[in-house]
């Protein structure tokens, strides 16, 4: 039996794309096709919303005011409830077990491929969106498609990127953010002798910590799984990613191997660091701030996409957010209008600006929102969904991908090498048997 | 009895019953499992995290388990005697019990903190110390942090249970081994311990349960890091069943906890209440 998969289905719409340009399928994608309030919401119809937690005051309050003006333009009564991030997964995963449960839950990475026949087919919105909007990033695809059907709509990603101190980094004999990662160590060389060193989340942080540690493998051309998923992480090139990783660890701040989340944003806005690796929210924080010093701060805040390395190519991994409406809701057209709505240009730049990009977005007409140019500062976040790779690359991504991230195999792997627990060799080979078992050799 | 029966059935066996057979399976969040057997046991028998969580967890529990009782013991019979605002220190004893285990976790979080320490602030203006502590970036250093949080959460149960058992031990007692000139210790060997033995089985019972099932303290303050070294059975069940979703293996890792409790609850029903001896007599 053959089967379509989300690979066939990226080479099926790339041909419907090209067709488009040349004009034999363009009717069929022009954005007046799908004139808005394609989705009737039904008579008395009610939503629930589940989210994660904002991370930046502004998301929330303009997410909810957004929310608000379409309750009142289509009579649809919209609960919206945040949990912390971590917390939306499990949550996420018991409604589609027990199939009860808000209608539209907003997630993180790879949960449509856990459960995609739980999920209400939303290609007529995203096909709408994508048409109007010039299209999804191809990531977008990857993380919400599902045998050729969108079984989510990408919200964005929490973008991230390298936050340093201008003032520390220019101390340390470097004008500009290095580009490699030769460059990277002599800069962190030069933060740790100046007094102000680097510090990378190195416990169980499944934010940060699993955002530079994929980076930093991924960057030396190591990953965990090929593309026909067989587990490949005991490789020269992750060993030699383990090796720089110890290098790079000499450098930082005591105390990363116990970081988790929250650690690196305390540690910078304190004074502590010279860079770490983030989101947009320690800008935010430093800019918002009602403290003066901390507040004066954000000028000497700069931020840089991370180092390229020996793969040749950006290798960042982002927090991504799929928006899933789920089978058993009983209003799938409001939701289906609440979920293209909040995507439309009107709502969704003013809400990016609210958080001052802390969001990037997945359609690409967004690129041209003037909240990344307007402070310089913003713009390497801008193409974070442009430059990332999907988790479970080069893989598929699914239960297999999910489990090996929550069971923080790359991370550990990455502290065990660093901290001269395990050799880069025993690390790697570690990590090969913990994933095998995921990827059921 | 219907009633009773009831609630027992629905809230503690069939829950029992499920998380068991859930560990027979490769049940995923959202998706139902096959029987698989003892595949989920059979792994994690080999898995080198899973073998670490169960040291971590048994030497949690033992360390933790016995400075709780020997500290508690202390404080109960601190607090039995006659001392000047005694109400007073009985209530402020119960007062890290009181505090919700999520609360006291952030606090020691904070304590332990590579870089916002208090106690590393403290020694550092001392002169004690010339570098903050990496209280929980060490391996044996953060087990031995979390089991100081658990130590200071858990001896006001211990040292309030125990103190109530004193109370029940008739001052006539004392007087009589007293008048025989018994020493203080003798006094304790032969009057309080015996009398004591009870309580203590049910406290300790009860307090190496909640030890060996912590959970809320090492999810807040480290998360089973570093390198997995605080990671308890408890812990690492809800990161492979909840957030990893592998239902089948986090309650096969769950169920694995079972043994280990039971046998808690042998050694404290026959270890300890031995009744002939409790009574002045010999065990056989």
């Amino acid at each position: 039996m053959s089967k379509f998969s989300r690979r066939d289905f990226l080479r099926t719409t790339a041909g419907a794309a090209a067709a488009g340009t040349v004009g034999v399928g363009g009717a069929l994608w022009t954005p007046e096709a799908y004139a808005q309030g394609k989705w009737v919401p039904e008579k008395g119809a009610k939503l629930r919303v589940l989210r994660w937690k904002r991370f930046v005051q502004g998301d929330e309050d303009m997410w909810l005011a957004n929310t608000k003006k379409f309750a009142e333009k289509y009579k649809v009564d919209v609960r919206v409830d945040s949990e912390g991030w971590e917390d939306v997964r499990p949550k996420a995963a018991v409604a589609a077990n027990v199939g009860s449960g808000p209608d539209i839950i907003i997630s993180t990475f790879e949960d449509a491929h856990q459960y995609p026949d739980k999920l209400t087919d939303v290609t007529d919105v995203c096909n709408y969106l994508g048409g109007k909007y010039g299209g999804w990033y191809d990531v977008c695809k990857e993380y919400c498609t599902e045998k050729g059907k969108w079984v989510a709509v990408p919200m964005g990603c929490a973008g991230n990127a390298m936050v340093y101190r201008e003032s520390a980094m220019k101390a340390a004999g470097f004008e500009t953010f290095p580009k490699d990662l030769p460059g990277l160590l002599k800069l962190c060389e030069g933060l740790k002798a100046k007094g102000m060193p680097a510090g990378f989340a190195l416990g169980n942080a499944t934010g940060d910590g699993n955002v530079w540690t994929h980076w930093l493998v991924w960057a030396h051309g190591g990953r965990m799984v090929d593309a026909k998923n067989n587990v490949v992480i005991n490789s020269p090139e992750t060993i030699a990613a383990l090796e720089y990783a110890k290098q790079l660890y000499a450098t930082f701040v005591p105390g990363t191997l116990s970081w988790l989340d929250p650690n690196n944003n305390k540690a910078f806005l304190d004074g502590q660091i010279g860079l770490t690796c983030n989101g947009i929210s320690v800008y935010y924080a430093a800019k918002t701030s009602s403290d003066a010093k901390v507040k004066a701060m954000a000028a000497d805040i700069g931020h840089a996409n991370m180092p390229v390395g020996p793969a040749g190519k950006p290798t960042e991994l982002n927090l991504f957010f799929p928006m899933m409406l789920f089978k058993y809701s009983k209003y799938p057209n409001a939701a289906k209008a609440y979920l293209a709505y909040m995507m439309e240009k009107e709502q969704y730049e003013p809400w990016q600006k609210a958080s001052i990009g802390y969001v990037t977005q997945p359609l690409k007409a967004y690129e041209k929102n003037p909240i990344w140019t307007e402070d310089p500062k913003h713009t390497p976040y801008r193409d974070a969904m442009k430059i990332m790779l999907p988790n479970g690359y080069a893989g598929d991504m699914g239960y297999a991908s999910a489990a090996t991230m929550a069971d923080f195999i790359m991370v550990n792997m990455v502290a065990e090498a660093a901290s001269g627990s395990k050799t880069p060799k025993e690390a790697a080979e570690r990590a090969q048997k913990r994933a095998e078992r995921y990827y059921k050799v | 009895m219907l009633p009773a029966g009831l609630l027992l059935l629905v809230f503690l066996t069939y829950p029992l019953g499920l998380g068991t057979w859930l560990g027979f399976t490769d049940t995923k969040i959202g998706r139902a499992g096959v029987w698989v057997g003892l595949d989920n046991y059979r792994f994690l028998w080999g898995d080198e995290v899973t073998r670490l969580a169960l040291f971590n967890t048994l030497f949690y529990t033992f360390v933790a388990s016995v400075i709780k009782f020997a500290l508690g013991l202390w404080l109960a019979m601190l607090l039995n005697r006659n001392l000047p605002f005694k109400s007073f220190f009985r209530a402020v004893v119960l007062l890290p019990f009181i505090v919700p285990t999520a609360l006291s976790a952030l606090a020691f979080w904070w304590i332990y903190d590579a870089q916002f320490s208090i106690v590393s602030w403290s020694l550092m203006k001392m002169g004690l110390i010339d570098r903050y502590i990496d209280f929980l970036g060490e391996p044996w250093l953060a087990r031995f942090s979390v089991i100081a949080a658990n130590i200071w959460r858990g001896i006001p149960f211990v040292a309030i249970c125990l103190l109530a058992g004193l109370q029940t031990i008739s001052p006539s007692l004392y007087e009589a081994a007293a008048l025989d000139g018994a020493t203080p210790w003798q006094r304790f060997r032969f009057v309080t311990l015996p009398l004591l033995t009870p309580i203590i089985a049910v406290v300790m019972t009860f307090s190496v349960l909640f030890t060996f099932t912590d959970f809320q303290l090492i999810y807040v303050i480290t998360r089973g890091g570093p390198l997995n070294s605080t990671h308890l059975m408890a812990t690492l069940s809800f990161q492979r069943a909840i957030s990893g979703g592998s239902l089948g293996e986090g309650a096969a890792i769950a169920t694995a906890m079972v043994p280990f409790l039971l046998a808690a609850i042998l050694f404290s029903y026959f270890g300890l209440q031995r009744r002939a001896w409790q009574q002045g007599g010999n065990d056989k």
